[in-house]
């Protein structure tokens, strides 16, 4: 499917021409870009070419952003994205028919561009969800325009071609439902009662976020998931397996407390209760801000916090020590009842047999001799034969 | 041929005296050996265990034993040992059944053992050992190897009921490798970043924790009394130290390896798999050493079996040869 798209059939496309008059971004940057968003997601060659396409074509979808129980650190952490013109690519890329952070209008005619929007775009706009949902006492606890977060995000949803709910507060609850959770929150998942994507994560990394959406414009679908509605590309493995302190845990190389020697060295964090060993995301290899791989809670000396992961983040203590979600040992550990050595090949066998063998015809023959010997020297006339 | 009464009253007689010597050795059985005042040793605990065997790495790295490949592992990049050896004092075993999806669980679960010496009471290995390359230190009761005075002769790998001591059988001059506690350290000047047994000091999550016996003792008796479940306060590194942390019980067996295993060992083992499942043997109160020493002592006590079966032999052959002259005469 990806083999049409060929990167230097862009390199006069009137698409990116348009591209470039209208965001402003040379196309060297904007095809740089395209390349990493394909790279993050693990997608074959040519799907670059793909991406810059469907971004450079005039789809522009419909996106509707909603903001319930947060702090707006999701969509600070998104226009934080440091990559060129990164922000103008996303809200000129995508049509941002509603955000109430990033919006100009106020009020009445801010709803009045929502049900706009939803009303042109019914079953094709893209619904995200940023922040938790309080349920308790009917949902009184957040209101926009007189609507209770719940009525808002099944009103928004039901005509949406697909829900993401970015970060974690909307993909599990997050901090908001922490106990005691007065507000009864829940996620959008829980609230609406299916499985939804969702890019968990205090905030989550931008790229994170962008890719998926990046990956529904240009394959009209999201992207695989697991269990729990995470973008496998992102969340699939633990922080543990790319951290790169990882050599340090194996070699027993541990900070004991921040700023002794071991913690100034770069040592592993485990026993200062770092959560990456049971906490799945790709902070590690992606890093934060494009400034380097470093840049990111474990990079700069703090134990992670399992920010993303339910059950972890803002529930168990920071310091606490983490459990090990290894899935299995590695079948290339020591087994208790280690073989030693292998069999007897047969060559070897064979030899054995046959200096065996020979061994015993000797011996026979020698108390043949040993008996006709003794026979000799019964016979004093014998004796002398032998001598002579 | 018969023989003559005088050479029957001798025999009979010397029979007499030997056995009238050897009847007071043979009633004194030697008991086990006890524990040494400042025994030091080890508390294993395989439900704390994650398997990350940075003890396997810092046991080398201490005792400046060289990297292992196993033919599992094509490339030679990673230390690999698959079990103690020449080079290898200390190694993390795995135990896997099924699915191996839950840690701590005999059926579809997986666990870990430490393997390594356990520092008997009463060692096999010092007992066996002809010469005193292999001791038990009166203080501390570290089971010490000394190359100086070894013979090679291998007895102490043969003996080890839990199959401990190994032989360099790729040196020309080899050596026996097992685990003496790290007591290098004790001596002070090393510049090593250990203090005390390496094991136990890189253990992030105190699964191997280093401490007199006896406290050992008491640490792993108050963890079976745990409901399991529940959370306590787990000691990191050496029982004592600052070093702590809040972990959940594990679902222990409630019997303590090395309490009682052939007159108990200075290293003690929590699991909530089974032991034999584990590779640690299932083995009577009374030591080894106790019983062949009890029989060897009393064998040759005064060496009184020798002379017996030498007399006897004597006898025989004296009863059987032939008097060359008198044949010459006849």
């Amino acid at each position: 499917m990806l083999n049409k798209y060929d990167v230097s059939k862009l390199e006069h496309s009137p698409e990116i021409d348009a591209l470039e008059r209208r965001l402003g971004v040379d196309r060297r940057e904007f095809l740089k870009l395209c390349a990493a968003m394909a790279g993050s997601m693990g997608l074959p060659a040519g799907a670059e070419a793909a991406i810059a396409s469907a971004v450079a074509g005039s789809k522009r979808p419909s996106v509707i952003w909603l903001h319930f129980q947060e702090c707006t650190g999701c969509t600070e952490s998104l226009l934080r994205a440091e990559h060129p013109t990164l922000d103008k690519l996303i809200l000129d890329v995508i049509s941002l028919d509603y955000h109430e952070t990033l919006f100009a209008a106020a009020g009445h005619q801010a709803e009045a561009a929502r049900k706009a929007a939803m009303e042109a775009n019914k079953g094709k706009y893209l619904l995200v969800v940023e922040g938790a949902i309080p349920t308790k006492d009917g949902g009184i606890y957040c209101k926009v325009g007189g609507q209770t977060a719940i009525e808002m995000l099944k009103e928004c949803a039901a005509g949406a071609a697909a829900v993401v709910a970015i970060g974690s507060c909307a993909s599990w609850g997050g901090m908001p439902s922490t106990g005691p959770n007065p507000t009864g929150s829940s996620s959008a998942g829980e609230v609406l009662g299916k499985k939804v994507v969702t890019i968990p994560g205090c905030p989550p990394n931008p790229y994170n976020f962008l890719s998926t959406v990046v990956h529904y414009l240009t394959f009209n679908k999201l992207p695989d998931v697991d269990d729990l509605g995470r973008p496998k590309f992102a969340y699939g493995r633990l922080v543990h397996e790319n951290c790169e302190r990882r050599a340090h845990f194996d070699a027993g190389r541990f900070a004991i407390e921040f700023g002794d020697e071991g913690h100034r060295k770069g040592y592993c964090l485990y026993k200062l209760g770092c959560k990456g060993p049971e906490t799945y995301a790709n902070c590690p290899t992606i890093g934060f801000n494009d400034v380097g791989e470093v840049s990111w809670p474990v990079g700069c000396g703090h134990p992670c916090i399992g920010c993303t992961e339910k059950g972890i983040g803002f529930t168990k203590p920071i310091h606490a020590l983490a459990e090990l979600k290894t899935v299995k040992p590695p079948v290339g550990y020591p087994r208790v009842d280690e073989e030693r050595g292998t069999g007897a090949t047969l060559a070897a066998a064979a030899a054995l047999a046959a200096i065996a063998g020979a061994a015993a015809g000797a011996t026979a023959k020698m108390v043949k001799n040993l008996g006709s010997n003794l026979q000799v020297e019964d016979q004093p006339a014998g004796k002398e034969k032998v001598k002579s | 041929m018969s023989i003559d009464r005088r050479q029957f009253l001798k025999g009979a007689l010397a029979g007499g005296v030997a056995m009238t010597a050897a009847s007071p050795t043979i009633s004194e059985a030697r008991e086990n050996l006890t524990m040494p005042p400042k025994a030091m040793g080890l508390l294993y605990d395989s439900t704390l265990c994650i398997g990350c065997k940075a003890c396997v790495a810092a046991c080398k790295e201490s005792n400046g034993m060289p990297p292992e490949f196993s033919s599992s592992v094509p490339d030679q990049l990673w230390d690999t040992p698959l079990d103690l050896s020449g080079k290898t004092k200390n190694v993390i075993k795995m135990y896997r059944n099924g699915s191996a999806d839950h840690k701590d669980v005999e059926e579809n679960g997986y666990a870990f053992m430490k393997h390594s010496c356990l520092h008997c009471v009463d060692p096999s290995c010092v007992s066996a050992c002809p010469v005193s390359a292999m001791t038990k230190d009166p203080e501390n009761g570290i089971v010490k190897y000394d190359e100086h005075d070894c013979i090679g002769c291998r007895y102490c790998v043969a003996a080890c009921p839990y199959d401990i001591p190994r032989f360099q059988y790729d040196r020309p001059f080899p050596k026996i490798v097992k685990c003496e506690l790290c007591r290098h350290l004790q001596t002070g000047e090393n510049n090593t970043r250990f203090q005390y047994s390496a094991c136990a000091s890189v253990c992030p999550t105190g699964a191997t924790l280093y401490g007199p016996t006896e406290e050992l003792k008491a640490e792993a008796n108050r963890r079976l009394a745990l409901k399991a479940g529940s959370e306590t306060s787990y000691p990191r590194g050496k029982i004592g130290g600052k070093d702590s942390y809040q972990g959940k019980v594990g679902n222990y067996i409630q019997h303590l390896y090395g309490d009682k295993e052939l007159g108990g060992t200075q290293v003690l083992k929590l699991s909530a798999v089974s032991f034999e499942k584990l590779g640690m043997r299932t083995l009577p109160e009374r030591s080894f050493a106790s019983v062949s020493e009890t029989m060897q002592h009393s064998l040759y006590g005064y060496l009184i079996t020798p002379l017996v079966v030498l007399g006897g032999l004597a006898i025989a052959a004296k009863r059987n040869v032939r008097d060359d002259d008198s044949s010459d005469q006849a």
